[in-house]
């Protein structure tokens, strides 16, 4: 039983894994920018599965409802007040195409390289469903400082967002 | 599931979206290829987190999702202003301060 929830996890793992990278390289690469944000959806849901993948509850919730409950209308608001092109756009890439690819090749090489050495056999032993409540524990008390940070710091982004896109 | 699994597609979400910053010249498709990276760097720490047993990995990919909003929220206010100002959002244009 539990050789086949494993079987069964590593099935989905894939399944997941193959679509983000899809997804993810045809947000780089497609000329339509409203279809390279449609995408980014697909791999922000992917991620959400993962974190499920991972007994991660909460973290998932939060990665659908800012991500692409939020995030991603944010981004086809600027797609719009910015008048893109809704058709394919000719420009879309810079002549560095070439080095970028290659600088991602030669990194995606190192941290390959790396990963394999460091944690060849690494297995998750027995995943722990890691609950809301412990969430909720662990901020509010050993990381309650950076926490009322973060909230400063989300105001100070919201007023410079607010300044910086208002027309006057 | 092996840890390497999450640590790969990771590494490989992170390539791409690094890729994208080097290559793209619109600037909202920039900042979708830095969300590319973010994301890569919180699957790493939710599998660390689910690996130990450790509630922290979680707790540090949430404060990684609150500031990647922030930063998506002032970069895209910075986009606009670039278009206001030069009609264009081609971040290869802005060069004003090359030597």
């Amino acid at each position: 039983m539990l050789a086949e929830l494993m079987v069964a996890e590593n099935i989905a793992f894939y399944l997941i894994a193959g679509l983000m990278v899809f997804a993810a390289l045809r947000v780089v690469t497609t000329r339509n920018i409203v279809h390279a944000a449609l995408y980014l959806v697909l791999v922000l849901a992917g991620v959400a599965a993962l974190y499920i993948l991972l007994a991660a509850e909460f973290i998932a919730i939060t990665q659908v409802l800012v991500y692409i409950g939020a995030i991603v209308v944010l981004f086809l608001f600027g797609i719009m007040l910015t008048r893109a092109p809704m058709g394919p756009m000719h420009d879309s890439d810079n002549e560095q195409r070439a080095v970028g690819a290659a600088i991602a090749v030669v990194l995606l090489g190192i941290m390959g390289f790396t990963l394999f050495r460091a944690f060849r056999d690494v297995q998750f032993d027995d995943l722990q469903v890691q609950t809301t409540n412990q969430v909720a524990t662990s901020v509010f008390s050993t990381y309650l400082l950076p926490f009322e940070i973060l909230s400063v710091v989300l105001l100070a982004a919201l007023i410079g967002a607010i300044v910086l896109a208002r027309r006057d | 599931m092996l840890l390497n699994q999450f640590l790969f597609l990771a590494a490989a979400l992170f390539c791409i979206g690094v890729y994208g910053v080097l290559a793209r010249r619109n600037g909202v498709m920039v900042l979708m290829s830095v969300e590319l990276i973010l994301n890569a760097v919180n699957i790493n720490l939710v599998a660390f987190g689910a690996y130990r047993h450790d509630i922290t990995g979680q707790v540090f990919a949430l404060f990684v999702i609150a500031v990647a909003a922030a930063e998506v929220g002032v970069g895209l206010a910075l986009v606009l202003m670039l278009y206001r100002n030069r009609r264009s959002i081609d971040i290869d244009d802005v060069d004003l301060m090359k030597g």
